[in-house]
């Protein structure tokens, strides 16, 4: 569950004479990578970084800049121009675009949803791990078999559903369902189960209900999972973008991710201004995952272990 | 002490009999209403006539299932040119989606400075949503203005038409999706690589094997069960395909990078057909459950 993969040295074994020769061999001839390596690790790199480089700047950019031929790769003018278009209802010709209202509900449903997603997986996930009762396999069976499910089955009983429930065009339809997908729990649930019992033991020598363990022992001695979860729910609310473009429908309500399919729609090669909504949907993500990378990486990396 | 024990141990089975389930009901509820419950409901849809806008949706048994075999009926050239383009797009994509991720891993399961940064840097895409994905690409492959075309222009290649002629464009949306999902498999991959223990790789090295040797014979059969996930999951990815088609070719040119996803919404959430495009729904996950399952056991026979 808490799979490193930081480094991959730290399992070479110090069981054997021959292991531990190598070890120290390497350690002497440490970087045995040669030119050709650094060089494709380079070029790598520069076809991660370019593209996301050339948003950033083509939405500082003027428009005729971006449509001279041959292409001026350094920009001559800085504009704001592409944010004001975007950020001042005054001045977005092309209509209905109100970003910022985006950002807010793209924000709002997030948080919303990833906390909702949170507290449903944990609370579910507890007495798998920890407790017996009829049922528990059943359900765990059952749990297992709908991640095969393919998505797209939902789509148009699901849409019927918010139909019913009058939760067409509301942020109701991207927070609640949300929660139902069983990844959040099989994967608090696998962390749960590597937390040693003799706290909990003790705690209900003391008198403690479940409940008081659940929120006391267990839910802080899980922080790293409940974080990775949270980032891991967080990103998938805020690209989420196949559900928002067919539940929602008033300018207002939409989220950034269809928001900016209408926004393309509406400026086609305006590049800077098409290129600084794309930026203001991918910064907060990218701040995010900065801070977080460890715990999205590791969160992706125990998924496939578990495969 | 070994009463002590006993009561404890009792004491820990002896929670309240409804405690589980109360801890539990939100997420069982979840659970039916938006999974098990829809997966048999779409069903049901499927075998009506049901226009979401129209108050009757008479039940015509298999008639949706039998015009998606009918080349006479309407849904019957959309359906199958979809199932078409996905097929295409998942064949020519998960080769790639699958291999580079590969040469990846094995990159950095070796040791370099800057190592986590790069780490980090091939998976920083993925967090990036379609849309943004989307925008920027149909941005680098406009045929005129695009960052694309102008790098190929120095190196003497003429104008392509990426979005608007073929097979440029599922070059394009290849080139797109491996771009944004490269880092997912190749984070699984390197972390499979690094459950596979040093002695291993020792042993083989005193067998004499060389890099190629330990990777053919340590890493690839040690990967297995990840090769299987990942085969499993990307073709799947693939066959979901939807984002890049709808905002980078809209479809096209023609219909010729239409999905069976694009078809199967369009169908049901735009034409409000929902009884044909829940049968669509349920004709694509048979073969998804088919390449699946198949897929499963070829790798198992293998071992």
């Amino acid at each position: 569950m808490t799979t490193t993969v930081d480094d991959p040295t730290q399992q070479t074994s110090v069981g054997s004479e021959s292991s531990r020769r190598m070890t120290h061999k390497r350690s002497y001839n440490r970087d045995r990578n040669g030119p050709i390596f650094y060089v494709v690790l380079v070029l790598i790199a520069l076809l991660f970084i370019v593209p996301v480089l050339w948003m950033f700047l083509t939405s500082f950019r003027v428009s005729e800049e971006t449509r001279a031929i041959p292409i001026q790769l350094i920009p001559r003018h800085f504009s704001l121009r592409g944010y004001r278009m975007i950020f001042d209802p005054a001045s977005d010709s092309a209509g209905a675009n109100p970003v910022p209202r985006w950002f807010l509900n793209s924000l709002v449903v997030s948080t919303l949803g990833t906390i909702w997603n949170l507290v449903v997986a944990a609370m579910a996930a507890y007495p798998l791990a920890r407790m017996q009762f009829r049922g528990r396999n059943l359900l765990f069976g059952t749990l297992i078999a709908t991640m095969f499910i393919p998505g797209f089955i939902f789509l148009m009983p699901n849409y019927l559903t918010m139909d019913k429930l009058q939760w067409l065009d509301s942020y109701w339809a991207l927070v609640v369902p949300g929660a139902a997908g069983a990844f959040g729990v099989f994967f608090l649930r696998q962390f749960f189960l590597s937390i040693p019992r003799e706290l909990e033991e003790s705690a209900l020598i003391d008198g403690a209900n479940q409940w008081t363990i659940f929120t006391r022992i267990i839910l802080p001695l899980s922080k790293p999972a409940l974080v990775t979860l949270a980032t891991l729910s967080f990103l998938g609310h805020w690209n989420d973008f196949i559900w928002p473009l067919f539940v929602l429908f008033s300018p207002e309500k939409l989220t950034l991710a269809p928001g900016l399919a209408t926004l393309k729609g509406a400026y086609v090669t305006d590049y800077p201004v098409v290129m600084a909504g794309a930026t203001v949907a991918a910064v907060p993500v990218l701040i995010l995952y900065v801070i977080l990378q460890r715990y999205v990486i590791e969160g992706v990396a125990s998924s496939g272990l578990k495969g | 002490m070994a009463a002590a024990e006993a009561r404890l141990s009792s004491r820990l089975r002896h929670h309240h009999p409804l405690t589980p389930y109360l801890f539990i009901a939100p997420y069982v509820v979840l659970l039916f209403g938006f999974v098990l419950w829809p997966a048999v409901f779409g069903f049901w849809i499927s075998l009506h006539d049901w226009d979401f806008l129209l108050a009757s949706k008479p039940f015509v048994g298999l008639q949706n299932y039998a015009n998606l075999l009918d080349s006479t009926s309407t849904t019957y050239d959309p359906f199958w040119n979809g199932m078409k383009n996905t097929f295409i797009f998942t064949v020519i994509s998960v080769p790639f989606l699958v291999v580079i991720p590969l040469a990846l891993a094995v990159m950095l399961n070796r040791k370099f400075p800057g190592r986590t940064v790069f780490r980090a840097l091939i998976f920083a895409p993925f967090v990036l949503g379609i849309s943004v994905i989307g925008l920027l690409f149909t941005y680098l492959f406009d045929a005129r203005y695009g960052l694309i075309n102008e790098m190929l222009s120095w190196v003497g290649v003429p104008e392509i038409g990426w979005l608007t002629t073929q097979p440029a464009a599922w070059i394009g949306l290849v080139i797109v999706t491996i771009w944004w999902t490269i880092g997912f498999n190749a984070i699984i991959f390197l972390a499979g690589m690094q459950a596979i223990s040093a002695q291993q790789y020792e042993a083989a090295e005193l067998d004499g094997a060389g890099g190629w040797g330990k990777f053919r014979h340590v890493t690839i059969p040690g990967l297995r069960n990840v090769f299987i996930f990942v085969l499993t999951t990307t073709i799947l990815a693939s066959a979901n395909m939807f984002g890049q088609s709808y905002l980078i070719t809209s479809g096209g040119p023609g219909d010729s990078t239409r999905t069976a996803i694009m078809v199967m919404t369009e169908e049901g959430l735009r034409q409000f057909r929902m009884g044909s495009a829940s049968a669509m729904s349920y004709v694509l996950a048979l073969f998804l459950a088919v390449v699946s399952v198949a897929n499963f056991f070829v790798m198992r026979e293998r071992s």
